[in-house]
């Protein structure tokens, strides 16, 4: 151990003083090695073994064959996904092969343009799989197997965000539990503090660490050019709790317009928190300051003790910075974000969802077994780290790696769970993907609700 | 860098004027012009001035130098605070370069050879056809000529954006979609308009008597062309192989375009370095500087052709 770290250390010394492309490359195979070894190990977790093999029989012989998957999840995710085709290839003998790219929205279009597109894509939104299906001729329906998989094991609106005027195109993947609300256990625990359960109770709990001399709340909407969707998924959670699901139905779907008063009633409440400068911005800066913030550093000042709470999706579990703890009593946990409503507990959630340009028998073999219980659990079973769930209900919770997924995945099960999926994924790309996203960030550097639902509504298509 | 320029320009100047008095003045004359560029020296070497343009190098120095200073802290500290707080609290670490290089099965240093795979050719084909297309239009006399030259020339207008797809979806008809073939194809036609342009412009300047003196000789276009204008090219070679080496290193749109996984460049796999979620941006710092040193290296070392070249290129045309 001691020995490959200098080593590393010595190539990494030699890499930045010369820069000698030669050096590079044998440090690569150096590397390399180490790294095969450790992966292969983990490998050999999943047992192929408990998956049934019969359910592609009727897909025919596909020894040989290969289905290329193209999609935006990158490194280390990545290698989870790959790890989890492995037990379908044992099947099968078909080979998958994986291509990453954080550029993947706007490259999809381009190789569907140029006729090069993918066999499987994941699409991480509802909208852009509607995009596909109207403007251009290259999305296939799934087939029978794999709806019949969606009908099993999904519930009826999974399926319907992956249906497009009737016909069914993408099964989902991942599913994303977005209200949550972060804390440190430890500290709440010191202070006396407890997870509040009502709206109310989180407003009073945050009056109190006022009291207590403390800013409560920690927020980030940085995000590159997507800058601003963090605020848009503050504001859809905020709806579905003061206006409810049925607002919120009708809100990105435009029957009612963008600045109908429920919606600013919306705005307003979450300006309680966010525009109020007792509030936040802990450990960052002014109210101004969440619009400059990374929404991955948003959550840092709770670790240093500045900052008590930060609403945030379950993935925000994997950008906590190395070495922090999830977990009940660890460094930090998260709370479901309180209602008022007594009727109703909703939850905003995203996804991805697989699209196939290409009905080769292999490539449906493929969809079919994405869209099974066999594969959420050797998914859940490849991702040691946790910070992955889905909403497929065959999905068993004990082979989640950690508590915090366990409980995203109960809260995705839990029959009283009125799941909708995020509104601005939902809404016509001008607006889901850019002035309500340029809105948000206009929202918190001064500008009034009104103003900006106003001209959030006027950008409508 | 900057002061360089000055003295071809002063010596061109000298030729020029030496030329057109003739005779038997020219070391007066060159007194003359000495005294203003001592004068004019004298004027861009006051403190002023030297205070001036070492503050502009310091401000324009400063976010790379927060840069390197940030590749090299921890990640909590690149979270939570700036690199300047460093001066403060200096603590230093190598696990983000360790973490770019070898942190994942995408492996930095793979993409290295891949760079460096797809730059070589894509620099060679581009001069090697520049210099066969350049001397035509420098020294055959064909019908069109002009026309044709204009044509290239306006090539270099249209941007790389729009002929993204069309060439994409002909990759695919030929079926070399995905292999290096693409890239360095599309790095090539990219490249020649301009390629031709200044290596044409460059052959131009060359003294007709030249190259009449070796055809009376007996020498056809294949030896005028290796044997008198090669030698003389070398400079414009150079400074164009310069400029197409660091603009293929540091492509990131056509490699993200045309390039199959296998065949990335570094830049795609360091834009990919943020992860699916864009958490890991702290790795950023440092794989920006690992794809760096290449073409700082080739910069640094070969500088003088670069500025020198640009001059004799376009500044004449």
């Amino acid at each position: 151990m001691t020995r490959t770290m200098t080593v590393t250390k010595r190539r990494t010394y030699a890499a930045i003083a010369g820069g000698a492309a030669l050096a590079l490359t044998l440090a690569a195979c150096g590397g390399d090695d180490g790294e095969g070894g450790g992966g292969g190990g983990g490998d050999d977790e999943p047992t192929a073994s408990s998956i049934d093999c019969e359910a592609y029989d009727e897909f025919g012989d596909l020894e040989g064959t290969t289905v290329n998957v193209y999609t935006s999840i990158v490194e280390p995710e990545q290698q989870t996904q790959e790890d989890s085709y492995d037990p379908f290839e044992e099947c099968t003998g078909v080979e998958v092969k994986y291509e990453g790219s954080r550029e993947f929205e706007a490259q999809l279009l381009v190789r569907i343009q140029a006729g090069n597109a993918p066999d499987i894509a994941y699409l991480p939104q509802p909208g852009l799989l509607r995009t596909i299906v109207e403007d251009f001729d290259a999305i296939v329906p799934a087939p029978d197997a794999t709806a019949a998989n969606v009908d099993e094991y999904f519930s009826e609106s999974w399926k319907d965000y992956g249906t497009v005027d009737g016909t069914f195109y993408a099964a989902p993947l991942g599913s994303n539990v977005k209200s949550y609300v972060w804390y440190s256990p430890s500290m709440f625990a010191d202070a006396g503090y407890e997870v509040p359960q009502t709206w109310d109770e989180m407003i009073d709990l945050s009056d109190q660490i006022v009291a207590d001399g403390q800013m409560p709340w920690c927020a980030g909407f940085g995000s590159g050019d997507a800058t601003g969707w963090p605020g848009t998924d503050w504001i859809e959670d905020v709806v579905l709790r003061t206006a409810g699901p049925e607002v919120y139905d009708q809100w990105y779907t435009h029957e009612i317009p963008f600045n109908d008063p429920q919606i600013v009633e919306a705005f307003d409440t979450a300006g309680e928190i966010l525009k109020n400068d007792e509030y936040v911005n802990a450990g960052l800066g002014g109210i101004d300051s969440i619009a400059t913030t990374e929404w991955t550093a948003g959550g840092v000042p709770i670790l240093a003790g500045q900052c008590w709470m930060h609403r945030a999706a379950n993935f925000y579990q994997t950008q906590w910075p190395e070495g922090t703890e999830v977990g009940e009593d660890g460094d930090v946990f998260a709370f479901y974000l309180p209602t008022n409503q007594t009727d109703v507990r909703p939850v905003l959630g995203g996804g991805e969802f697989v699209g196939a340009f290409n009905d080769r028998p292999e490539v449906q073999a493929f969809q079919t077994y994405l869209s099974s219980a066999d594969w959420a659990n050797a998914k859940a079973l490849t991702t040691p780290m946790g910070g992955w769930v889905s909403a497929n209900n065959g999905l068993d919770p004990e082979n989640l790696a950690t508590t915090f997924d366990q409980l995203s995945a109960e809260i995705l099960a839990d029959p009283d769970a009125v799941i909708r999926f995020d509104a601005s994924d939902l809404m016509p790309g001008e607006v889901g993907a850019g002035t309500f996203w340029t809105g948000m960030v206009d929202w918190v550097t001064g500008s009034s609700t009104q103003e900006v639902v106003d001209r959030i509504e006027a950008s409508w298509p | 860098m900057t002061s360089t320029p000055t003295p071809p320009i002063a010596s061109e100047d000298s030729l020029t004027t030496q030329g057109a008095s003739g005779g038997p003045r020219p070391v007066k004359k060159l007194s003359r012009l000495e005294k203003r560029a001592i004068a004019a020296k004298g004027k861009l070497s006051s403190p002023w001035a030297s205070g001036i343009a070492i503050l502009l190098a310091i401000l324009w120095t400063v976010p790379t130098v927060g840069l390197l200073v940030t590749s090299f802290r921890p990640q909590i500290d690149i979270l939570s605070s700036g690199w300047w707080t460093t001066l403060r609290d200096p603590e230093f670490t190598l696990s983000n370069y360790e973490q770019a290089l070898y942190g994942s099965s995408a492996n930095l240093a793979t993409y290295f050879v891949n760079s460096i795979v797809i730059t070589l050719p894509a620099v060679v084909i581009p001069i090697t056809l520049a210099l066969l297309a350049s001397y035509a239009f420098a020294w055959i006399d064909f019908k069109g000529r002009s026309i044709l030259f204009v044509a290239v020339f306006a090539l270099q207008i249209v941007p790389i954006q729009i002929t993204l797809i069309p060439l994409l979806r002909q990759y695919v008809q030929w079926d070399i979609a995905g292999t290096f073939w693409t890239v360095w194809l599309s790095h090539s036609i990219f490249a020649l308009p301009l390629a031709i342009f200044l290596l044409h412009n460059f052959m131009k300047d060359i003294p007709p008597s030249l190259v009449e003196a070796a055809r009376v000789d007996g020498a056809g276009h294949v030896k005028i062309f290796f044997r008198v204008l090669l030698p003389l090219l070398v400079p414009a070679i150079a400074s164009f192989a310069i400029f197409q080496f660091l603009w293929v290193w540091n492509d990131l749109l056509v490699g993200l375009t045309f390039a199959n996984p296998d065949s990335r460049p570094l830049t795609v796999a360091v834009a990919d370095l943020a992860g699916s979620r864009g958490g890991d941006w702290h790795l950023l710092t440092a794989g920006a500087f690992i794809s760096m040193i290449v073409p700082l290296v080739v910069f640094l070392a070969l500088q003088r052709y670069f500025v020198r070249g640009l001059l004799a290129g376009s500044v004449k045309g």
